[in-house]
């Protein structure tokens, strides 16, 4: 058995980093030039909100809280979505900027309001062997 | 050609201990349970081993009666398709990397593994007619790569370690 030179083990090397650059240009990308979504989700507190279309403009206040106190207004135009206004206390989403890729999201934690985009049609591969 | 017992058995049994491997590996509990089809690939070791020690033919031999039998025992049409597409490709990639002598036997795992994701993906691209699975295919380098990385470490200790005399008629 031929013993590995350096030759070998730093193509190796080359290789391997090729491969890894490869995928972070991917993930780059993923993270950058995502698909845009097409569906809003809404929840409070981890509890379903409401689901609405990315493709139709609208204002929605989310009014939650035990007393409906809290308020957090929701526009949907031009297929982005984004926090106008609301009357939590660090004011975090309304400065987050709006959001339409896929997966992305808008989190108000005072007033448990999570905004996430998604998209209906999703594959899903599973390999049982290999 | 000659019908030579030994080696009918030989292929029986490294077809079984990648069989063994890829059941061990089932029962494993996944890494990463959100992203389906990730895992190790173990019964590589044994291909590399078999690749290095015995030839090309034997390698694919053993690997392609694997994929067959362990498609009929615990998959289905679709995980076969998926497999054999992997494992082909894997195969093609690992015997002419060996061929050209450039890498050493991790090189060589790691394209192998590489290589056994994307003949999937593209696999499940042409059968479910869909471009979508490039986020999947990202994952899969990397994870491949690493599993790969460790594939190539054991089987280059087994090529090392085992000795020529078990082949000997």
């Amino acid at each position: 058995m031929k013993k590995a030179s350096h030759k070998t083990i730093r193509n190796d090397i080359i290789l391997v980093l090729s491969l890894l650059l490869i995928a972070s240009i991917g993930l780059f990308y993923l993270f950058v030039l995502r698909d845009t979504g097409d569906t809003v989700k809404v929840t409070i507190g981890g509890e379903n909100y409401g689901t609405y279309s990315l493709s139709k403009d609208i204002a929605k206040d989310i009014i939650s809280g035990k007393n409906n106190e809290h308020h957090n207004l929701l526009i949907i135009k031009n297929g982005k979505v984004y926090m106008k206004s609301a009357n939590c206390p660090d004011g975090l989403c309304v400065k987050h900027k709006p959001i339409f890729r896929d997966g992305e999201s808008i989190v108000c934690l005072p007033n448990q309001v999570v905004v996430t985009i998604s998209q209906n049609q999703k594959d899903n591969i599973v390999d049982a062997v290999a | 050609m000659k019908y030579k017992p030994k080696l009918v058995a030989f292929v029986g049994i490294c077809t079984a201990l990648t069989m063994v491997l890829a059941y061990i590996e089932v029962l494993l509990p996944p890494l990463f349970p959100s992203i389906p089809g990730i895992k190790m690939g173990l019964p590589n070791i044994i291909i590399l081993f078999l690749l290095y020690r015995r030839g090309p033919v034997f390698a694919s031999v053993v690997s392609i009666i694997r994929i067959v039998l362990i498609s009929m025992l615990f998959g289905n049409m679709m995980a076969f398709l998926y497999s054999i597409a992997g494992g082909i490709l894997s195969l093609l990639i690992m015997i002419l990397l060996r061929r050209l002598q450039c890498f050493s036997t991790v090189g060589v795992s790691v394209a192998g593994g590489v290589a056994h994701n994307i003949g999937q993906i593209l696999m499940a691209m042409l059968l479910l007619e869909t471009a979508e699975f490039g986020y999947y295919l990202i994952i899969l380098i990397l994870t491949g790569t690493i599993s790969g990385i460790l594939i190539g470490l054991c089987g280059a200790l087994l090529i090392k370690r085992i000795p020529e005399s078990i082949f000997k008629d």
